[in-house]
């Protein structure tokens, strides 16, 4: 039925099961644009954000799928400014990844300020003394940076590329792309930090506090360092989990274990400015502004030390140990795992830096404030996730995402096809002699 | 936003800001206008025909 669209040389499931796919996905979709038109039409009283939690579920969603999605800035870093070629491999992956994850973000934004009509007043009407406005002005362009990365790869669609104008304007992309990705790493770097800055210039929250350079906490370029670091991570996840859905292979493992390995390094040594981090917070600036370490994991329900210990050793010192081993890193199993524990302890970085620190006591009569999500914000959150997984599905069927994925998964008629032709048209030829 | 908005100051805070947010635009503007100019140029002069690259 739409054969025709398919890539060359790479077979996809018959049109019956991707349809029912969508299908599933769609309907997670749609519960979520239920909430989202109920947030719109009845107002931000559908969520359980109270004058304790300003910041809520979506901000940390926010912050998480915005940190996730750095693989895309630091893979365009690394491929097309440093020059690590084996990445053009999956640098495809990377860029569709981080324009789910890019666009999710501004869509969460556009939930969360209740009024999306005025979203273009962040702009109009720029606050030039806070942070979230360079986070708006770097977010939106970045996404511009984004659909220009992921434009070409459309254009590289069977039928479109046969278009002279789409061939062309695609191949002009492809040729000027380090421009683009080089802003994409200026806007990046701005962006990531500011919303580390955001929690670190909070001085009557000292869970949060911290000192810095000039105007910029050390929140400013841990937040930075965390998504170069752990972006590609996540990317590599999301490409084990493809392979796994389509049963195939479709990037080689050198160009898995040189990113995991990149990556790998970055973990270590952000863990490491995070530990440094940690301990002049717990031991300096905290007690400077009045609250020691205990103020901060005993007295609630929820929040203990067990979640420091997971974000900083199982989400950070683990996973760097296993990606930096090569040993442990060329092991599928392990590598995965590493994968997984550091989306894990970024997304919960991202959490503890948005909720938790709402949920601490300031003040000497208050108590811990724990919240959770009302359905509508559940939904909401889950909405990105189902857009994402049907634009993949779409990409993934349509476009020539994994350039290597025909030479690592040879159709059976063709290759016969192919061996024929060559046995016909040189019947003369006779081994090679020494 | 724009030097002739009402409350635009010159100040430190808005030439960083709005400084930043005009020079990665324009970077954006003038690829992508070299890029489709040069698509269009390209085309007329008959590039880009089925298996060409």
């Amino acid at each position: 039925m739409d054969t025709a669209l398919i890539p060359k040389g790479v077979k996809r499931c018959p049109m019956w099961q991707f349809l029912l796919g969508l299908g599933i996905v769609g309907a997670v979709l749609l519960w979520g644009v239920y909430a989202m038109l109920l947030c719109w039409f009845k107002g931000l009283n559908q969520t359980n954000m109270n004058d304790y939690y300003g910041f809520a579920l979506w901000i940390w969603a926010d912050l998480a799928v915005i940190a996730l999605g750095g693989g895309a800035f630091f893979s365009g870093l690394l491929r097309y400014i440093i020059g690590k070629d084996e990445l053009k491999h999956i640098i495809n992956y990377a860029v569709l990844i981080g324009f789910i994850c890019y666009s999710s973000a501004l869509l969460i934004l556009a939930i969360d300020i209740g009024q999306p009509l005025r979203g273009w007043f962040i702009f109009w009407h720029a606050n030039v003394h806070s942070m979230l406005t360079e986070v708006a002005f770097c977010l939106s362009c970045y996404f511009a940076v984004l659909t220009i990365e992921y434009i070409p790869l459309i254009l590289e669609n069977r039928q479109l590329d046969k278009v002279p104008f789409f061939h062309n304007l695609s191949h002009n992309m492809h040729e000027i792309m380090a421009v683009f990705a080089a802003t994409g790493a200026f806007l990046s770097f701005f962006h990531q930090g500011s919303l580390g800055g955001v929690a670190g210039v909070l001085f009557g929250r000292p869970f949060a506090f911290r000192e810095g350079l000039l105007i910029w906490p050390w929140t400013f370029f841990l937040f930075t360092w965390s998504a170069a670091a752990y972006g590609p991570c996540f990317t590599l996840l999301i490409t084990w989990i493809t392979e796994k859905v389509t049963r195939k292979k479709l990037v080689k493992d050198n160009v898995i274990e040189l990113l995991a390995k990149i990556s790998g390094w970055m973990i270590f040594t952000y863990t490491i400015a995070k530990i440094c981090d940690t301990t002049r917070w717990a031991n300096i600036t905290a007690p400077g502004l009045g609250q020691n370490l205990a103020d901060f994991y005993t007295g609630n329900a929820f929040y203990g030390y067990w979640i420091l210990f997971a974000e900083i050793v199982l989400g950070g010192v683990v996973p760097a140990i296993i990606l930096i081993s090569a040993g442990l890193r060329k092991h599928p199993t392990w590598r995965v795992v590493a994968f997984f524990l550091g989306v894990m302890g970024v997304s919960l970085n991202r959490w503890v830096m948005v909720l938790q620190v709402m949920a601490v006591p300031i003040l000497p009569f208050d108590t811990w404030a724990l919240y959770y999500p009302s359905w509508q914000e559940v939904a909401t959150t889950l909405l990105p996730v189902a857009y994402g997984i049907i634009l993949i599905m779409i990409s993934y069927r349509y476009l020539p995402i994994f350039p290597q994925e025909a030479e690592l998964n040879p159709i059976e008629e063709e290759t016969s096809t192919a061996v024929e032709a060559h046995t016909k048209s040189a019947p003369d030829l006779e081994p090679a002699k020494a | 936003m724009f030097p002739f908005s009402f409350e635009w100051l010159w100040d430190a805070g808005h030439i960083v800001f709005h400084g930043g947010l005009w020079y990665a635009l324009n970077i954006i503007g003038i690829g992508m206008t070299y890029c489709i100019i040069k698509a269009v140029i390209d085309t007329s002069k008959g590039k880009g025909g089925h298996g060409h690259h």
